[in-house]
């Protein structure tokens, strides 16, 4: 009997150790706000187009944080939907089309000849890469454009374009070199003589 | 110090060297146009100084750099701009890149230039800027501004210089050849590099293989004051990596991520610093290098000093090329370089070979098989890697994993894919994945940029939303207390108005009220002393009456010298309660008629009298009751009227003053009405100066209004002083007629209950005493009416 009293209280002595030294821990590194959000919002592309529903990049990284789906980020594609999948542990499912499909990068451009200066763009624009006044010509600041088609909607007299970013040799990519073929003895040499065809 | 050490890796592809150095360095031929890329080098492109149709000198700069890594562009020979526009560069892209194209003129006409006589007496920074000047970037390959290298700064102290002249690629013997011939140039050039680096050791390191090179370097070394070690390291493919090389001779690795002179080792490839030495010693800019143009399908392989922007395929003429033969152009190496499938591409600063290839001599790359994990590749690595995991990696699109193993500290030497069993195109794969890092690290900054653009407009967007919200409240604040104050502004001018425009009315209603209220009192006065002169009952009540209308009458007056400040609808109930209160009075004064019926009934003495009085009392009753009904329905000049009327019913001595009165009245209602057209005119004013003059006007007329009011309540005053003073003595004179009445009336009241004749015949004799006394006081009474 001396004895199962003795280890329930060595028992209730640890609970208790351990339920203070928890409880102080919760106090003491209590992590403000949701780490998960920021990350999820880092890897969106920050185009704060809107096109997955949400006012822009960081409420649909909140609402991928509460369970909403990771595949309609038209701007981020395939590759942010992997990186979602990734860091979320989930499986990457396909880009939804109903929120767009994934296009190549590419900028607003004004004719500036024919805007009339209505700074309607420039409201729309969610990261003030369009410069003007009033009834002065607009402009878009190219490198700070984040291609999000929010612009092209609000022109009264449709004088912007979606121009896709050109490649330079700067911005050039090596390309992805051919999946090996699997040879057998008798082709030995083939290579040799398609290459010649070229 | 002529210690060699060694690298881990490295192949032994064959050297193919001979066949271009057996010719001496020739000239290219001057071709009809040059095309010069703005950007031939590492960095910022040029910015073109020249226009389209600008004669240009040989030597003179066209492009300026842009930055504080980028180099100057000049013109290699003389000529004319005829375009700048893109066209194909030299870049394994094949894309096009902003353009200078000069026609030339054949001339070859220098622009006026001159070396440095003693470039040891100038600045070390001004000698620097000269050689950034002279647009001059490495020409061993990479193409990294010169100046930048010479010019480190003091967070580097440089003990070391190295200079690259192992040129272990394949083919190429540019270098070769170039300090074969101008050993001296070469040697100058480091003169001038080590007079601005001041290292403490200046290695040479050249491969074995390049016997006539290693001995024209050492003629030259021997006439130069500088302790230059001259350091044969053994032909491997790739000591000549800049890395490598420095492991080589100093055994020092340079660690990841950092440059040579993060441990105090600069490197320059032997070309460059001929052409520092032509800069700074002759004046001349970068515009010509040596080119090796080589391979089997040109019949005369050798080297050729090149000017920039020169098209391959005038090299490839040059060098009698067998277009039949020709079945892969490669602009470098065959280990690094770049195959081209357009010879209009022009020679650049880093264009060091040019090999015209056969089928044969390189046959198209056998297809890749799977990997069979055999290791070659990790033994070939003179970078130390694992290039068999890197490319899992890449082909998985693992990058993360990728740049964990260092692929970024991947040289691209080919080593690996040279060993490969497989012939798996392994730098293909390092090359995909670094552009696709590249890439992705290029499009996280630009998404970082954006969310911070983002949120600073968010936050400007919320501040404004919140300073607009602040300014609202403000405002509605401000108008709150404006209209708080207008309300006031207006009430008063309702006051003035009261007084002036819309009480004018009511004012006069007022006054005619207290006039007609006067009157009422004046009447009732009247009858109650002929009532008391007559000795008639009821008197007691007629006084009460009588003293009820004097109230009246005084509230009125009252009423209407308070005047102004009374609202108007105030004014119209109390003008109303007067008219009640006169009606009253005429009620009572009716009764007190029928009280005095009924003493005549009585068969008093003086009663006929009495009766007479009360006649005319009943139709002067009547006249002002005509004339007061008429007035009610009617407008306030109809009640003015009224009350003239009544003047003549009033008792004498309160004529004189009532007519005074009216005079004053009448000036003080014109005051009023001119006083109201000047406020209307003056509201109606638009320009502040007509407002200033109606404003005196205005304040003028107000004097004159104020000064005819207070003459008439002046006047009115009087006349109410006059009244209460004869009301003093008369209530005297009435107090005492009472009570001779009363002694009559109990008199009376005594003879009739007397029953004996001496008892009757006393109180008879009371009675004429009481009534004599009675008279006398009437008599007096009646003088005062």
């Amino acid at each position: 009997m001396g004895t199962v009293l003795t280890a329930i209280i060595v028992l209730l002595l640890l609970a208790a150790a351990f339920g203070v030294l928890l409880g102080y821990a919760s106090v003491r590194f209590k992590v403000e706000g949701n780490p998960i959000v920021d990350q999820i919002d880092a890897i969106l592309p920050q185009t704060q187009c809107g096109q997955c529903g949400y006012p822009g990049c960081r409420p649909y990284a909140e609402a991928i944080s509460n369970g909403d789906a990771i595949n309609k980020c038209p701007p981020g594609g395939q590759s942010t939907i992997e990186a979602l999948a990734d860091l979320l542990d989930v499986e990457a499912v396909p880009l939804d089309s109903e929120h767009g499909e994934e296009k190549p990068k590419s900028v607003a451009f004004i004719r500036e000849d024919e805007c009339i200066g209505c700074t309607k763009c420039i409201q729309a624009c969610p990261v003030d890469a369009i410069l003007g006044a009033a009834k002065q010509m607009h402009t878009v600041i190219t490198t700070e454009c984040t291609g999000c088609d929010l612009c092209v909607e609000p022109c009264p007299v449709d004088c912007i374009d979606m121009i896709p970013i050109e490649t330079t040799p700067n911005t050039w990519k090596w390309p992805e070199p051919p999946a090996p073929m699997d040879l057998i003895a008798t082709d030995r040499g083939r290579g040799l003589a398609t290459s010649e065809v070229h | 110090m002529s210690q060699v050490f060694s690298f881990h890796g490295g192949i032994h592809p064959p050297e193919n060297k001979k066949q271009s150095t057996r010719a001496p360095i020739g000239k290219a031929p001057l071709p009809k146009q040059l095309v010069l890329p703005m950007q031939q080098h590492i960095g910022g492109p040029a910015d073109p100084l020249v226009k389209v149709g600008d004669s240009v000198l040989k030597g003179q700069l066209i492009a300026e750099p842009i930055g504080r890594i980028s180099a100057a562009v000049h013109a290699p020979t003389s000529g004319k701009v005829v375009d700048i526009a893109h066209y194909p560069i030299p870049h394994a892209s094949g894309l096009s890149g902003e353009c200078v194209v000069i026609e030339t003129d054949g001339e070859d006409r220098w622009i006026e230039h001159e070396g440095i006589a003693d470039y040891k007496a100038i600045e070390r920074a001004q000698l620097t800027e000269h050689i950034r000047a002279s647009g001059i970037s490495g020409m061993g390959g990479a193409g990294f501004p010169t100046d930048v290298k010479l010019h480190l700064g003091d967070n580097h102290i440089v003990n070391t210089l190295i200079i690259n002249a192992a040129e272990c690629e394949p083919y190429i013997t540019a270098d070769d050849m170039l300090m074969r011939e101008r050993p001296h140039e070469i040697i100058g050039g480091i003169e001038i590099i080590a007079h601005l680096l001041r290292p403490s050791h200046i290695l040479i390191g050249i491969e074995d293989n390049k016997t006539n090179a290693i001995h024209a370097l050492e003629a030259a070394v021997k006439h130069c004051d500088l302790n230059i070690d001259i350091i044969v390291v053994p032909t491997k493919y790739p000591s000549g990596g800049e890395r490598q090389l420095i492991k080589l001779l100093t055994d020092i690795e340079v660690p990841a991520g950092k440059i040579p002179a993060d441990i105090g080792i600069v490197c320059q490839n032997v070309g460059t610093t001929s052409a520092v030495y032509r800069a700074v010693h002759k004046g001349e800019p970068l515009i010509s290098r040596i080119v090796t143009v080589t391979g089997d399908a040109v019949r005369h392989p050798k080297n050729l000093e090149v000017l920039l922007g020169t098209p391959f395929s005038s090299l490839l003429e040059a060098c009698d090329l067998r277009p039949e033969a020709l079945s892969r152009l490669v602009m470098g190496g065959p280990m690094m370089g770049v195959t081209v499938d357009n010879d209009r591409i022009p020679v650049i600063k880093t264009t060091n070979c040019l090999i015209a290839a056969t089928k044969q001599e390189m046959p198209p790359a056998p297809p890749a098989q799977a990997c069979i994990r055999c290791g070659m590749c990790e033994q070939a690595c003179p970078a130390d890697l694992l290039p068999q995991q890197l490319y899992w990696f890449s082909k998985g699109r693992e990058f993360d994993k990728a740049k964990h193993h260092n692929l970024f500290d991947c040289i691209e030497c080919g080593a690996c894919a040279y060993v490969c069993p497989s012939n798996i195109p392994l730098v293909q794969y390092y090359r995909f994945a670094k552009s696709e890092i590249r890439t992705e690290e290029r499009e996280q900054q630009k998404a970082d940029h954006a969310r911070e653009r983002f949120e600073a407009r968010q936050a400007r967007l919320d501040r404004e939303a919140a300073e607009k919200e602040a300014k609202r409240k403000a405002r509605a604040a401000e108008a709150a207390k404006a209209q708080e104050a207008r309300k006031a502004a207006a009430a008063k001018p309702k006051e003035e108005a009261a007084a002036t425009a819309t009480a004018a009315p009511d004012i006069k209603q007022l006054k005619t009220a207290a006039a007609v209220a006067r009157t009422k009192l004046k009447k009732a006065q009247k009858a109650f002393d002929e009532a008391a002169a007559g000795n008639s009952e009821g008197l007691a009540e007629l006084e009460q009456a009588l003293n009820e209308a004097r109230l009246k009458a005084e509230e009125a007056e009252k009423a209407l010298s308070a005047g102004s400040p009374a609202p108007a609808e105030g004014g119209d109930a109390e003008l109303k309660q007067l008219k009640v209160a006169a009606a009253v009075a005429r009620t009572k004064l009716k009764k007190a008629q029928d009280a005095l019926k009924n003493a005549e009934d009585k068969g008093l003495e003086g009663i006929d009298k009495l009766r007479a009085t009360v006649e005319a009392l009943e139709q002067k009753a009547d006249e002002a009751q005509k004339a007061f009904d008429a007035a009610q329905p009617a407008d306030a000049a109809a009640k003015q009227e009224s009350a003239p009327k009544e003047t003549p019913a009033k008792a004498e001595p309160a004529a004189e003053p009532a007519l005074d009165a009216k005079a004053l009245k009448q000036q003080v209602s014109i005051m009023r009405t001119k006083l109201k057209k000047a406020e209307t005119a003056l509201e109606a004013a638009e320009s502040d100066e007509e407002r200033s003059s109606l404003q005196a006007d205005v304040d003028d007329l107000k004097k004159r209004f104020d000064e005819a009011t207070e003459a008439f309540n002046k006047v009115e005053k009087a006349k109410m002083d006059a009244a209460a003073q004869a009301g003093i003595d008369l209530k005297q004179l009435r107090i005492d007629a009472a009570m001779a009445k009363a002694a009559i009336t109990k008199g009376e009241r005594a003879l009739k209950k007397a029953e004996a004749d001496d008892e009757r015949a006393q109180i008879e004799q009371e009675l004429v005493a009481a009534q004599a006394k009675s008279d006398e006081l009437h008599k007096t009474l009646s003088q005062y009416d």
